[in-house]
């Protein structure tokens, strides 16, 4: 059986160890975020949504597989939110669950290139993959 | 002085040349990289979650043996350092993740990031120095307009990382001008590539790469340095509009002190 949303979304604070509370909805996490175009759940919008408890629209998000875990978001917060943290927790609550994995070691030769460094493969299968 | 040498599993296969010119460069300049015994991958990024711990372990092994030998820790990658760099960082301030991996390694003496994390750009700067630096090139790179790509994971979150102005950054351009180049700054020298997405959102990859290198383009350079694998990759591989050579900033290095 699946956890409650409400369960999830203690456990999102829990293991992230982000306070929500602390956002003061100013956007400038969006405004930096260089995946913005390409997530539905826009990271200002992800904190306040983890604050509401609202977690599974946030675990079918495409903004979970987007998120390119580059800091900006971090740097750039005047409270020290740190939204890709709860990102992070979010793709993490999806992952590990049986058979949830976004990416999968079979499909991975198909995506390679000869040039393709190793550190990306392991990077993406670390945050793709349990 | 000797320090541990961490090159990670990219460093052995496809940027074989990071790693290559760094060492030769370093016996120039008198320093002594001593690789370390049996490291494992660091696993290439950071485990934002406080709950993981496996995904910390191999970072902490390689800096417990450092430790064990007494010398600091010499990363190259822009990954390793940041994942080594911020798990140390864990391991000094945070009890709970301290606790749980001391307790699964059982180490003979309890690790609680006593070891000194240092990317080489960092030597360049804080040990040798960039004019003493300059004084050792004997091929100067004169008239070459470099556009220094500094990316994500060396600068980011400042306060952990503590490697430069994580937003108005100035080694790459002062390591340019010690070995006879010319920096140009452009504004997208900080901002993503894309990293790891490039496995399975090619085109997300190539947004970024474009604006990248054409800001680089538009500025003046010819070529751009990097110290990281994967912002090579992208950089090379998914900027579609416009290009411009990319190379490991320690080929330039060897370039200038004669050793390529």
């Amino acid at each position: 059986m699946q956890a409650a949303e409400r369960e999830i979304a203690e456990n999102i604070i829990r293991i992230s160890g982000v306070n929500p509370r602390k956002c003061m909805k100013c956007g400038k996490c969006s405004g930096t975020c260089p995946a913005f175009n390409d997530m539905d759940i826009h990271p200002h919008q992800f904190v306040s949504m983890v604050e509401k408890g609202k977690i599974k629209e946030l675990m079918k998000s495409k903004s979970i597989w987007t998120c390119l875990s580059c800091f900006a978001c971090v740097e750039r917060c005047p409270r020290n939110v740190e939204p890709v943290k709860l990102i992070e927790a979010a793709r993490l609550s999806v992952i590990r669950r049986q058979g949830e994995n976004h990416l999968k070691a079979d499909e991975i030769p198909a995506l390679l290139d000869e040039n393709i460094p190793q550190q990306a493969i392991v990077s993406a299968f670390r945050k793709y993959s349990k | 002085m000797i320090y541990s040498y961490y090159p990670g599993c990219t460093l052995r296969t496809k940027a074989k040349d990071l790693d290559e010119y760094a060492r030769k460069s370093a016996e120039v300049l008198g320093i002594n990289l001593e690789e370390l015994p049996d490291w494992q991958c660091c696993g290439a990024v950071y485990p934002l979650a406080q709950d993981e711990i496996a995904t910390r372990l191999s970072s902490v092994r390689a800096l417990a043996s450092a430790g064990s030998l007494g010398r600091d820790l010499v990363t190259l990658c822009s990954a390793c350092h940041h994942v080594i760099k911020r798990v140390n960082n864990d391991m000094k301030t945070n009890q709970d993740i301290r606790m749980k991996v001391n307790n699964y390694l059982e180490p003979d003496k309890e690790y609680a990031g006593e070891t000194k994390v240092i990317h080489f750009l960092e030597l360049l700067r804080d040990v040798v120095g960039f004019d003493e630096l300059k004084k050792k090139v004997v091929n100067p790179l004169t008239g070459r307009k470099i556009g220094a790509y500094y990316g994500c994971l060396l600068l980011r979150p400042g306060d952990e990382m503590q490697f430069d102005n994580p937003e108005n950054p100035a080694i790459m351009e002062d390591f340019i001008r010690s070995i006879g180049a010319t920096p140009v700054v452009y504004p997208y020298r900080n901002e993503c590539c894309g990293g790891y997405v490039s496995i399975t959102e090619k085109s997300l990859s190539q947004k970024k790469c474009n604006t990248i290198v054409s800001s680089a383009a538009e500025k003046g350079a010819d070529e751009i340095i990097t110290a990281c694998p994967l912002c090579m990759y992208n950089l090379d591989t998914n900027s579609t509009e416009r290009k411009l050579p990319v190379r490991y900033f320690t080929e330039l290095l060897a370039e200038a002190l004669g050793v390529k």
